[in-house]
């Protein structure tokens, strides 16, 4: 059993989820004891390959390729593709980064697989690994195997496994060039650009109030800014807010937005989809209000009051004043 | 321009769910549905299109008999005709639903297929790209815009952290849209009515000749997750819970 790490870069930078990855890689392979492989795909990251060799990994693949320079789904899978064919992993472990949904579907599709996506944990049963993933927006959870042959594909969750649990030792690196055809690459990627700079910085926030779907109208945001004012804290909110453009795209907590961590956070009126819930569950104390007991933000809520936002907001922001 | 938008009915999001006693897959008896989310949206930027270039929308989904009520919507706000894949999805790993969706769409001749990013009941976020590369078109993912070019189209893909990118790619290809793009539309008295005219196209598994195949990956069994936090709640009214939610934050949690 061999389990490879397939880890992601940008322009020589590790994106940070990849650590998580390779973490869970060690942490399976010592629990099945067998060992990890890791491997990371551009042009000339032979030296960024080589931070991974004071690692406890069997070995690292610097998958080197000029039509590896520019992120493309075809590139990509040709290249991992021969990877697998050449080495036989029989589990590959990806974070599950916007990148990694791109492709990872198209690369099992085309080796006959279903990849696990968007994984939260793992248990070993029987020599053999579970995996678990969230089904209805995180309300319920199920437990996955692999069946028949690998190669195996699952991606990880943002926030599932921790990067500093990364275990130390020494790797071999070793360069593999795949062969890969210009007219293979069918899409043409273009700059990446930003809209606007960002006027609100939601990372240095000590409190923070997000709004989400329970509010039901824009007009309705007013109280919900009452509240982080009376707190002193700043307002955010869940995707479908910035969406519905009710607040501007710079407030949103979220995989797609800002990862915050204040020392208060106050949830209100949000189920706490799985996207949400990775911006925001590295918070000190949680607080959330939601009408549905079973919404997945009391998950990870500290303090919890089930019940109409439009009647507890007003006497929450009246207890604030008075304790003031 | 004929575009295809692939659609899926999953139960309504504040549905409360319960596991059936098979362990498998949730109780249906009494659950209302409706049309996944993001592929509401992938609708709307398929109908935005026709609008723009001309052309036909087909709504294309795979359900059960009650997902005719989603495909009947799906014509209401615009959708020319449709085709609807009668088979129980429950069961179906996202390569086995995307099978389905390119034998029923193969002799299409479809331009352009639209999805939205992700079903909100099972959320594995691939039957689109799985569906792009059975049919060996390119694709992309999380678009938020579609513009006609000269050799195909262009489009905006959405990053991680508010980065963007244009990405050129030929037809025919298979976009999945990203969520909250634009304002969806209701669907209009006139539209309700002509739907009842506008064609189905019924098919099964077994008329387009998909057998099933043994899947890589096995359900084990479906669980509400344990609670790893026990969340303190506050009850009583609303005023005597904000009483004793501001009591704890000030001197046990000492945030404010």
């Amino acid at each position: 059993m061999r389990i490879l790490a397939v880890l992601e870069q940008r322009s020589g930078q590790w994106n940070r989820m990849s650590f998580e990855t390779l973490a869970a890689a060690q942490q399976m392979a010592q629990e099945l004891g067998v060992t990890a492989c890791a491997a990371v795909l551009g042009q000339g990251i032979e030296a960024l390959a080589g931070e991974l060799a004071s690692k406890r990994l069997e070995r690292v693949y610097a998958v080197e390729h000029e039509l590896l320079q520019h992120y493309t789904p075809d590139a990509y899978c040709v290249a991992l593709g021969q990877l697998v064919a050449r080495f036989h992993p029989d589990l590959l472990l990806f974070p599950h980064t916007y990148q990694v949904r791109d492709f990872l579907p198209k690369l099992a599709t085309a080796l006959h697989r279903v990849a696990v996506s968007d994984v939260v944990a793992h248990r070993i049963d029987g020599g053999q690994v579970v995996l678990v993933r969230q089904l209805f927006q995180g309300k319920v959870n199920a437990g996955v195997r692999f069946a028949g042959e690998g190669p195996h594909f699952a991606s990880l969750q943002a926030g599932a496994y921790r990067a500093d649990r990364m275990i130390a030792g020494t790797a071999t690196v070793e360069v593999f060039e795949p062969s890969i055809a210009p007219a293979q690459i069918r899409t043409v990627p273009l700059e990446r650009f930003r809209e606007s700079q960002r006027a609100v910085d939601l990372g240095t926030a000590e409190i923070i109030v997000s709004v989400g779907r329970g509010i039901k109208e824009a007009d309705n945001i007013a109280l919900v800014q009452k509240l982080a004012d009376a707190l002193g804290g700043e307002l955010a909110a869940s995707r479908p807010i910035c969406d519905a453009g009710w607040l501007p795209m710079e407030r949103q907590v979220g995989s797609s937005g800002q990862t915050v961590a204040p020392k208060l956070y106050i949830a209100v009126g949000i189920s706490g989809a799985i996207q949400h819930l990775v911006g925001m569950k590295g918070s000190r104390t949680v607080v959330a209000i939601n009408k549905d007991a079973d919404a997945p933000i009391f998950e990870v809520a500290d303090y919890g009051i089930v019940g109409d936002l439009f009647q507890v907001v007003p006497e929450l922001i009246a207890a604030l004043q008075k304790v003031k | 321009m004929k575009i295809v938008v692939a659609i899926k009915q999953v139960p309504a999001r504040d549905s409360q769910l319960r596991i059936a006693s098979s362990g498998k897959w949730i109780e249906e008896a009494d659950l209302s549905y409706e049309i996944n989310e993001p592929d509401a949206y992938a609708l709307e930027a398929g109908l935005q299109l026709k609008e723009r270039n001309g052309g036909e929308v087909v709504a294309l989904c795979a359900g059960p008999a009650r997902a005719a009520q989603t495909i009947r919507e799906a014509l209401a706000k615009g959708a020319d005709r449709a085709i609807h894949i009668e088979e129980d999805l429950a069961a179906f790993d996202p390569l086995a639903a995307a099978r389905l969706l390119a034998a029923a769409v193969k002799g299409e001749g479809a331009d352009l297929i639209l999805t939205g990013l992700q079903s909100d009941d099972l959320g594995y976020g691939q039957t689109g790209v799985i569906l792009a590369e059975l049919l060996g078109m390119p694709h992309a993912t999380l678009i938020m815009q579609v513009e006609k070019s000269a050799g195909g189209i262009r489009v905006k893909r959405e990053l991680e952290d508010g980065w963007f990118q244009h990405v050129e790619m030929p037809l025919p290809a298979l976009l999945t849209i990203q969520s909250g793009i634009s304002k969806l539309r209701y669907a209009t008295l006139m539209g309700i009515k002509k739907a009842k005219s506008k064609e189905v196209r019924r098919v099964t598994a077994e008329s387009l000749g998909v057998a099933a195949a043994a899947s890589s990956v096995v359900l084990e069994r479906i669980y509400l997750p344990e609670r790893n936090k026990r969340t303190q709640l506050f009850g009583g009214s609303p005023k005597e819970a904000a009483a004793q939610l501001v009591e704890k934050l000030k001197f046990e949690a000492r945030a404010i």
